[in-house]
């Protein structure tokens, strides 16, 4: 049974997962879509307290699918409940309470902003970092090579936002060859140093790329 | 005309989620300004800034969408709501101002019902309304911006509490499992009565009780819940045990809570403070009632068993509700131990 409770407002998605889970046969697996992670906790929660068994999925943006059984045949809540190893590591990256979007990642290539004046660059990068970390929506990723990469050091006006961020969840990486040539490879204060590999891999794997 | 919803589910449900707000307003910039005693830096309830040597004002603002469906109801809790944040600072009320949102095509009337609520609870407080402003807005929402006056040295913080203290709480928790159960037509009258009188209560007569004795922290139990609320209070420097079994709350929210009449807001107030909170035998209904978003709850207070027990029998005297619910202890690894059986 398929229920689409997407713009309803708690507790609503709830209530119809209830009468779903009330019309459905012994066993059956009723799947409720909703549009915020709040949704998916309140339908977890109430599956949970009845002792049903239950997952989530975050397929993309605003579109959860959170799949309840109703009560019923032991050997069909068995097989449910066995699930392969893959299908436990989506279920843990399915609902993250948070905002990041996935397969959206920043690029930071140098200390500044736009061409012009380098002064002016750095005060309009800095003001963009503090601006991304007050965002509803965040990146997955913060790639930051070449002069980016000073960014992320100690020293760094910018190092509060970016811890900021990466409390959110959002994943930072430096470029290790770029922090050598700086000589800050000892400096690095926040996120973790990466390969060019992965760099190509991030930015050819990304859905969309934000390059200030 | 369009039939316009009047009531879609507000009161302190509709705060923005104390997460959200925390990372905003770690942003902002502030000023240092010595008279400037309390600012929003403790999450405190109202602001206070000093005037002179024995005279400081206290300022908070409220307004939130209706809970209820009738409006002069809707009024008084909107101002009993806003004037909680004077009496959880330990202040009088001395001016109000309404802050009104409302439809254009919409009844006047309803709006004239909603005003008369508020005003009657100005009143009460022994506060005058003194003015207002009001924009024209796809949704009703209604509050007040209130001024009051305090001495310096009398006010009442969130955190100041002590180890040994005992936890008052003066009204009884479950307004907002029990206003979303009549959103789904599922409450019982007399639930829906008694929220109603809860919510239209002033907390002045609590804080006039706690006025003798010498209160240590006290905060207002408002859209954060129980335990937010607790939390602040105890910041990081204390920890509290709380007993299940005595925290007032209002009686058919055990039913409510199984039938999953529960908010958003409850489920980021869980979100917020889960991980410092532990339940010890602590059954799932209570788990809601204390992360339940109260729409002008009661105050909550840190003080010696001693005086909470003259507070407890002189507010049980005049007929309102007043529990002592916990202790603070030293600080735990946990900050909140919620314990099922005393």
């Amino acid at each position: 049974m398929k229920i689409d409770a997407r713009g309803k407002q708690c507790p609503l998605p709830v209530m119809d997962a209830k009468e779903g889970l009330k019309k459905a046969a012994p066993g059956e697996v009723v799947e409720i879509c909703v549009d915020n992670e709040i949704a998916v906790q309140n339908l977890t929660k109430m599956a949970k307290h009845k002792g049903l068994e239950v997952e989530s999925q975050k397929k993309e943006e605003r579109v959860f699918f959170v799949r309840i059984q109703a009560a019923g045949e032991e050997k069909e809540a068995g097989k449910q409940t066995e699930l392969t190893a893959q299908e436990k590591e989506q279920k843990e990256e399915a609902c993250i309470p948070d905002g990041r979007k996935t397969g959206h990642i920043v690029v930071i290539s140098s200390e500044t902003m736009g061409q012009g004046d380098d002064i002016l660059g750095k005060i309009l990068m800095k003001g963009f970092l503090y601006a991304l970390a007050g965002q509803d929506e965040i990146p997955e990723t913060l790639l930051m090579y070449n002069g980016g990469v000073k960014l992320a050091c100690e020293g760094s006006e910018s190092l509060e936002d970016l811890k900021q961020l990466e409390a959110m969840g959002v994943e930072i990486l430096a470029c290790g060859t770029c922090l050598n040539h700086y000589g800050l490879t000892k400096q690095l204060a926040v996120g973790n140093v990466t390969n060019m590999y992965e760099i190509v891999e991030r930015m050819t794997g990304a859905r969309h790329i934000v390059k200030p | 005309m369009e039939p316009i919803l009047f009531c879609k589910g507000g009161g302190c449900t509709a705060k923005l989620g104390p997460g959200a707000l925390k990372h905003v307003l770690e942003k902002i910039p502030r000023k240092n300004d010595p008279h400037l005693l309390v600012g929003f830096e403790n999450s405190d309830d109202a602001a206070v800034y000093q005037l002179t040597e024995d005279l400081a004002i206290v300022q908070t603002l409220d307004f939130f969408p209706p809970m209820v469906e009738d409006p002069y109801l809707f009024g008084q809790i909107a101002a009993a709501n806003a004037l909680s944040d004077i009496y959880a600072m330990g202040g009088e009320v001395k001016t109000a101002m309404n802050i009104v949102c409302f439809p254009e095509q919409m009844d006047l009337n309803i709006l004239g019902r909603i005003l008369q609520g508020g005003a009657k609870k100005v009143e009460e407080a022994g506060g005058i309304l003194a003015g207002g402003h009001s924009i024209a807005d796809s949704d009703v929402k209604y509050g007040l911006s209130v001024t009051g006056v305090i001495h310096p040295s009398r006010i009442l913080k969130n955190c100041g509490c002590k180890e040994g203290d005992v936890l008052i709480l003066t009204k009884p928790l479950g307004v907002g499992i029990v206003c979303t159960a009549a959103r789904m037509k599922a409450a019982s009258s007399e639930a829906m009565d008694q929220a109603i009188r809860s919510m239209t209560q002033l907390n002045k007569y609590a804080a006039e009780a706690l006025k003798p004795y010498e209160v240590h922290g006290c905060t207002d139990v408002t859209g954060f819940g129980f335990l937010v609320h607790l939390c602040e209070m105890l910041s990081e420097k204390y920890s509290a045990e709380i007993w299940a079994s005595s925290i007032p709350y209002l009686k058919e929210c055990e039913e409510y809570v199984e039938e999953f009449y529960l908010t958003a807001a409850a489920q980021r107030n869980r979100n917020h403070v889960q991980e410092k909170v532990d339940f010890v035998n602590c059954p799932f209904y209570m788990e809601e009632l204390l992360f339940d978003p109260q729409t002008s709850g009661g105050l909550l207070a840190s003080l010696s068993e001693k005086d909470a027990q003259c507070v407890k029998r002189e507010l049980e005297e005049q007929g309102f509700v007043c529990e002592i619910v916990g202790q603070v202890t030293e600080k735990k690894e946990k900050t909140v131990i919620v314990k099922g059986d005393k």
